[in-house]
């Protein structure tokens, strides 16, 4: 039974093949497929076991609404001073379960403090470089060339650090990031983080209560349920190809544990897209519509009544969206790119009454 | 003597202290001090049942390579581990994951280590792995008689014609015996290097087939030749039969893989192909009978030696063989053949002297060899 090399394991195939498919069609017709009967396959898509939250030094259900205003004061002038010590470290952490990541980060997490702070003020962010390499904090805001956290401007070299210092401005959904070389494996490895600055309500006069509604500590903003929510992924084999999607880092996290979400409040989120490597990231919302305002630069919609929106690496905005008229249950949340969310990017609400 | 053994303890104490430094003094650790633990895993055999994934793995490192996470098809998966912590050194796992798999289609698996490593193996053909019961089994059998003992058996059938032939025609049917044979090892050297070089880097496959195959050689020529007789007549057939047999068994087994993995659209001709192919097997057991009358008996004997392996190998190989198993079985037979080849070309060179060797009968019998059995190969 010799035959030549390269036909052989398929040609083989096909000979033998023409008895067996004669032999089972009766007692293994039902098999002929991998279905699994009876089975929801749903929830076997997933990561088996879970991340260690308290040995990580970060837990993804913290950090949604771990605001950070800094430290707030009064200059000579009479405007706010908000001041934030943030410090660049090497931690090796569980980007999944089993699994172990080199991260490079701002305070030992992945996303970066969020820092908040509200149009106007003066923001002076001393920035320590505990890290092995070279690294930075360039934000995405309206700052001086001096500050923007790039090289020549801003690098701070491993055990030195740097202070930078501008207005906060404009309001916004915004983030930071490191902007040494190598930029894609500075971002990939962890170094991002978002800021927020709320809009002041007294220099929107026609737009007053909306304002309002976004100014951390106000009223009218304590109606509202907001969760910042970073897009980001792993690329654990260094291939340029993300092993693992999230949303705050770990995956399948709000899967597991969903978001509660009381029905009749409001609900905001603050969505970064900084994932690495691929050119969009998405947010698909099940069962309900939003309204988006790109950047969260404007009071008013930039898009209205979507379901799904769509960000390159950097692009950033506010959904607002209500469960008001729903019933209590599950609502999916996840990257409309499929296969983002089978590789982690998958979430949950669970809307109470 | 006991004294001079003695003295190999010298060397044994040294060589225990020599390895027992290094452990201790570690110098090689500075250097690879923050370096990530060197990780290798081969998937050797995939197992489709319903709903169901089954993988063999063998995995080497300088840790423990633990799988931390499953992908299929680029989407997470749970699944089952098989010891729950393998070992270190060339330790096998078997992973289970429900999957609802398609028949007929590509499946791609990616496994991720704890070190985030990732590796891949696709799943070329998606099919049911027949189970070793009932109707299938029957019919692996029948497909195992069919294309090894069934061929043979008619091959052998030629004997009666090549009796009392003259010196030149029995010649050139030994040579044609020897272009055949020298065909089926160069093809199973190829076939058997393709799954040595499939398996993980540290049972070194490749070394191992050809040293297996020498030694076959060797032991199988020593055996042969015991008596202080080289094997002529039925102890050549013999020795021909068990190489070629050696060689189906290994044959069976790539028949039962491709089973298994799945395969083209099925056509008859080529079960046609294969029998034609396959009786030339048959002449070269024959070819050293014809100054003998050996009984039917004998002659079932032959083609059961050199064909009932095929059947065996076909069931087996169904069942997911590593790769380092099948290189194994194909360094056997390759030995074997190799063997015989020496053998017959001896007892050529034993009437005649190695001039014969280049003579027109056996020079033209040893192509006329090698261009039926590539002509007939073509069929399949």
């Amino acid at each position: 039974m010799n035959m030549p090399h390269l036909s052989r394991r398929h040609l083989l195939g096909s000979v033998a093949a023409v008895p067996l498919t004669v032999a089972v069609p009766v007692a293994q017709a039902a098999q002929h497929s991998g279905h699994i009967h009876g089975a929801d396959d749903q929830f076997n898509n997933t990561v088996m076991g879970d991340v260690d939250y308290v040995r990580n030094g970060f837990d993804p259900h913290a950090i949604l609404t771990d605001w950070d205003a800094g430290a707030v004061s009064t200059m000579a002038d009479g405007r706010r001073l908000r001041e934030w010590t943030i410090t660049a470290v090497d931690h090796e952490f569980e980007v999944a379960p089993g699994i172990t990541f080199a991260g490079w980060t701002y305070n030992g997490r992945i996303p970066g403090p969020t820092l908040r702070c509200t149009e106007g003020d003066r923001l002076r962010i001393r920035f320590v470089n505990g890290g092995s390499h070279p690294h930075s904090m360039h934000f995405h805001g309206i700052h001086s060339a001096r500050m923007d956290g790039v090289p020549g401007a801003g690098i701070a070299q491993p055990g030195a650090e740097f202070v930078y210092e501008f207005d906060a401005k404009p309001f916004g959904c915004h983030h930071y990031h490191c902007h040494a070389m190598p930029l894609k494996r500075h971002i990939h490895k962890g170094l991002y983080g978002a800021f927020i600055v709320d809009p002041d309500p007294a220099r929107h006069p026609d737009r007053q209560a909306i304002a309002a509604s976004r100014l951390l500590g106000s009223p009218e903003n304590g109606r509202w349920q907001e969760f910042i929510m970073v897009m980001n992924g792993f690329d654990t084999n260094f291939d340029d190809e993300n092993e693992f999607y999230a949303v705050n880092s770990i995956p399948f996290a709000y899967a597991k544990r969903p978001i509660r979400i009381e029905r009749a409040r409001p609900v905001r989120v603050y969505l970064v897209n900084m994932t690495e490597f691929d050119p969009i990231n998405s947010f698909h919302l099940h069962a309900n519509f939003f309204d988006f305002f790109d950047h969260g630069t404007t009071l008013d919609p930039t898009h209205r009544i979507i379901d799904t929106v769509m960000m390159c690496q950097a692009q950033r905005g506010i959904l607002e969206f209500s469960f008001a008229e729903h019933e209590p249950g599950l609502y999916m949340f996840h990257a409309h790119q499929s296969e983002f969310a089978e590789l982690g990017w998958m979430s949950h609400f669970e809307v109470v009454a | 003597m006991s004294a001079r053994i003695a003295w190999l303890g010298v060397p044994a104490a040294l060589l225990v202290l020599t390895v027992a430094l290094l452990l201790w003094w570690r110098p090689l650790d500075s250097l690879s001090e923050g370096a990530p633990p060197v990780e290798e895993a081969v998937v050797e055999a995939v197992r489709l049942t319903q709903g169901n994934i089954g993988i063999d793995l063998r995995s080497d490192g300088s840790e423990p390579v633990v799988i931390a996470q499953v992908q299929v098809d680029g989407a997470y998966r749970r699944f089952s581990l098989s010891p729950a912590r393998p070992s270190a050194w060339l330790g096998g796992v078997t992973i289970d994951i429900p999957y609802p798999w398609v028949e007929g289609e590509a499946h791609h698996l990616a496994l991720i280590t704890t070190t985030g490593a990732v590796f891949d193996h696709t799943i070329e053909v998606a099919q049911l792995t027949p189970e070793l019961a009932g109707p299938a089994l029957e019919m692996l059998g029948a497909v195992g008689l069919l294309l090894g003992v069934v061929p043979v058996a008619i091959g052998l059938m030629t004997w009666p014609a090549m009796r009392h032939a003259s010196r030149s025609v029995l010649d050139f049917i030994l040579a044609l015996t020897v272009g055949l044979l020298a065909f089926l090892l160069v093809d199973t050297v190829g076939e058997g290097l393709e799954a040595a070089h499939e398996t993980i880097g540290r049972l070194r496959g490749p070394v191992l087939f050809w040293a297996l195959l020498g030694a076959t050689a060797i032991i199988l020529l020593a055996l042969g030749r015991r008596g202080g007789k080289a094997p002529e007549g039925l102890m050549l057939a013999f020795f021909i039969a068990l190489g070629i047999g050696l060689h189906n068994f290994g044959e069976g087994l790539a028949v039962g893989a491709a089973l298994a993995s799945g395969s083209a659209a099925l056509a008859t001709y080529l079960v046609i192909g294969f029998t034609i192919h396959n009786v030339t097997e048959g002449i070269g057991i024959a070819a050293p009978l014809t100054a003998e009358k050996p009984s039917l008996m004998k002659f079932a004997g032959l083609a059961l030696l050199a064909g009932a392996p095929a059947i065996a190998g076909t069931l087996l190989g169904t069942q997911a063989v590593s790769p380092f198993w099948t290189a194994v079985c194909f360094a056997l037979g390759a030995g074997a053949i190799l063997q015989v080849i020496i053998e017959v070309m001896a007892l050529l060179a034993r009437r005649g002297g190695w001039g014969r060797l280049l003579a027109p009968p056996f020079a033209g019998g040893a192509v006329a060899g090698l261009a039926i059995m590539y002509g007939t190969a073509l069929l399949v």
